[in-house]
């Protein structure tokens, strides 16, 4: 039996407060090895508070060549944004 | 779109400095490439452990010796970063590993010499990690996005591993005359070896050109090798260290400093297979390798009946 | 008290640096990096007790003069963490049954009468509590993983049971500290140690050898032949080169 251990994507919160963040991958046999791997590959210098691992195969991910349906009718929707309106400098607080 | 689409678009997103990430079309060649490069680069990094590691049941204090542990122990990561960064191209690490215990697969030369006395410890900090940094500084602006990222992270990493070098340089060269002795004779043995890291001469370097277009590198062998002399040449006259180059001068018009020339059929008989420890180095990989198979497949073997017991807990439990 | 600290601190050290030899070797390159982070704790605990001992003794000795200018008569580690490393099944098994001795003991420590072991114990508790559940969890995947793991695993254990006695059974120098509330009773902390390695024995389905002789002697100084290669090999530039810097 020859058979790799499988690739685990790895997410650090940095500290409290901030999200989890992609860092990475590496390879673990399971979810307590991925985590302790991660433990020993990205926080060896007090880069986390929290991990989270995800096995690669359960990621699903968005097709670069979509990225126009996707993306680009956010694009001119510029009334979601507050720059959109003018309000008089007298107005404050808003 | 054609494929002419496709790479024109490509080659306009590397011209206006916009990263290419692991889905993104890019050529086949691209991919070949960089593939090629970041695994080399991760070998290096893992074979590379091989030397100093050599030194680490033998640190003569326990700062060294702590110091010693935690920087092999970063080459391993610098190892796990960069393969993992050559699998968000498709590659399978476990192939990447075979490529370099057949030998299919290069890593950098450096790691073919041998390491022979304590200040040799300090010398791959200062000169090989000093070359490497040189080099690794350009690639934090790569134009492939996780070798990018995975370089950052190293470059930051890999200051503190030239700077406890260049320290354990200064506490050899400014210590007994046995210590300076062995700091002289280090730089002896390590200073062309060095230099020959940064690969032939644009003249004679294959892959340059298109890597330059790619902006997988950004600066040519030559320019970084010069780059290195330059900073390098002045920290070896702080520690009283004679380079052991006899044409080495400074060069007032160009603002460099000259040097002799590389012994290069040296560089490509240890890119053959000639160097020193060649040989060694890759048992030692392999023996790891092999003699670690059965522990790997425990692992997964456990791993996989832990999950049908999740599956059927009934069965296991009739079972157990 | 600085024979006790030696003791530990030896351990500490002995273990660290048979950790350190596997850099570069180990089964797959995360187990490089796991191995080598706990070398790092253990060898760090050792240089922080090296400390404490020159602190107390007051010779204007430093940490490197009791790591690299003893002999191995002088040195206090149990015969445990001198044995090679062996394969990867020894290294396990002899660093869970190190590090299940290793953390009840420490978890007592913390509540040590000296107030520098005290605070010295509770700081390393966290590394070792870490370093337990990584033995752990590698004896269990050993012992249920493939026939050959399993088998491994066994032979490992009935090679270093002889090791496991020493750990608990107190020489003269704890019992006069247990006396004083500086050292916990052994004889005490034995069951717990002992409940701990018969749960993770069963959970990876191994036994432990039954009535086996058992080996002592490294607390006093009495050693098995690894130790001294083990010093020959790290006191090398201390003792060629005597009274430098590095």
């Amino acid at each position: 039996m020859k058979k790799e251990w499988p690739l685990w994507e790895i997410f650090i919160r940095s500290k409290s407060g901030l999200n989890h963040k992609h860092v990475g991958s590496l390879h673990a046999a399971d979810a307590e090895m991925a985590l302790e791997n991660a433990r020993d590959l990205y926080t060896r210098r007090n880069e986390g508070v929290s991990i989270w691992v995800v096995e690669s195969k359960h990621i699903t991910a968005s097709d670069p060549d979509d990225s126009d349906p996707l993306f680009e009718p956010a694009r001119d929707k510029v009334y979601r944004h507050p720059t959109f309106y003018t309000v008089p400098d007298e107005v404050s607080h808003m | 779109m054609t494929s002419l689409n496709f790479e024109a678009i490509f080659q306009s997103k590397i011209d206006d400095e916009v990263k290419i990430e692991p889905k993104d079309w890019m050529p086949d060649a691209y991919r070949k490439t960089l593939i090629r490069q970041i695994s080399q680069h991760a070998h290096s990094e893992i074979v590379g452990m091989l030397p100093e590691g050599n030194w680490i049941t033998r640190a003569p204090s326990l700062r060294r010796k702590l110091i010693l542990l935690a920087k092999v122990q970063d080459e391993a990561g610098h190892g796990l970063y960069l393969y993992s960064a050559a699998e968000t191209l498709g590659a399978d690490r476990d192939d990447l590993v075979q490529q370099l215990l057949t030998g299919k697969a290069k890593y950098s030369s450096i790691f073919n010499y041998p390491t022979l006395n304590w200040a040799d410890i300090g010398a791959i900090g200062w000169l090989v990690d000093g070359a490497a940094i040189t080099n690794q500084v350009m690639l934090t602006r790569t134009s492939y996005g996780p070798y990018a990222r995975a370089m950052v992270r190293i470059c930051k990493e890999e200051s503190f591993h030239q700077r406890q070098g260049y320290e354990l340089m200064m506490a050899m060269a400014f210590g007994s005359p046995e210590q300076k002795a062995m700091a002289q004779d280090s730089l002896n043995r390590w200073w062309w070896p060095a230099l020959m890291m940064f690969g032939p001469h644009d003249s004679d370097s294959p892959h340059s050109d298109q890597a330059l277009k790619w902006k997988i590198k950004r600066k040519s062998n030559d320019e970084l090798r010069q780059n290195f002399v330059d900073v390098t040449v002045p920290q070896a006259e702080y520690l009283g260290l004679t380079v052991p180059d006899p044409d080495l001068r400074w060069n007032e018009e160009r603002g460099h400093y000259d040097f002799g020339k590389i012994n290069w059929d040296e560089f490509w008989s240890v890119v053959k297979g000639n160097g020193p420890c060649n040989r060694q180095r890759i048992q030692a990989r392999t023996k790891a390798y092999e003699d670690g198979a059965w522990v790997r497949e425990a692992a997964m073997a456990h791993a996989e009946k832990k999950e049908q017991r999740k599956m059927q807990p009934e069965a296991a439990s009739k079972a157990a | 008290m600085t024979k006790y600290l030696l003791q530990l601190a030896d351990n500490a050290l002995i273990l660290g640096h048979r950790l350190g030899e596997w850099c570069g070797h180990a089964p797959e390159m995360e187990l490089d990096m796991a191995l080598t982070n706990i070398a790092l704790d253990l060898t760090g605990q050792a240089r922080s007790l090296y400390q404490r001992v020159a602190e107390l003794e007051g010779l204007g000795k430093d940490e490197d003069d009791y790591a690299y200018l003893r002999d191995a008569w002088e040195f206090r580690n149990v015969l445990l963490v001198e044995q090679p490393n062996g394969d990867f099944a020894y290294t396990i098994v002899r660093q869970f049954i190190f590090d299940a001795y290793n953390y009840y003991l420490h978890r007592a420590l913390t509540q040590s009468k000296d107030e520098w072991l005290a605070g010295f114990a509770a700081k390393s508790l966290k590394e070792i509590t870490y370093h337990l559940r990584f033995s752990s969890e590698w004896m269990l995947r050993l012992g249920d993983g493939t026939e050959v793991s399993h088998a491994k695993l066994q032979a490992a254990i009935e090679n270093l049971w002889n090791y496991t006695g020493e750990l608990t059974k107190p020489n003269e120098v704890e019992q006069a500290l247990t006396v004083q509330g500086i050292c916990p009773n052994l004889t005490q902390l034995k069951t717990e140690i002992e409940a701990k390695m018969t749960e993770v024995l069963a959970a990876a389905n191994v036994t432990a050898p039954v009535g086996a002789w058992m080996q002592s002697g490294g607390k006093d100084g009495s050693h098995s032949e690894h130790l001294g290669f083990i010093l020959a090999e790290m006191q090398f530039l201390q003792r060629a080169y005597p009274g430098l810097e590095w």
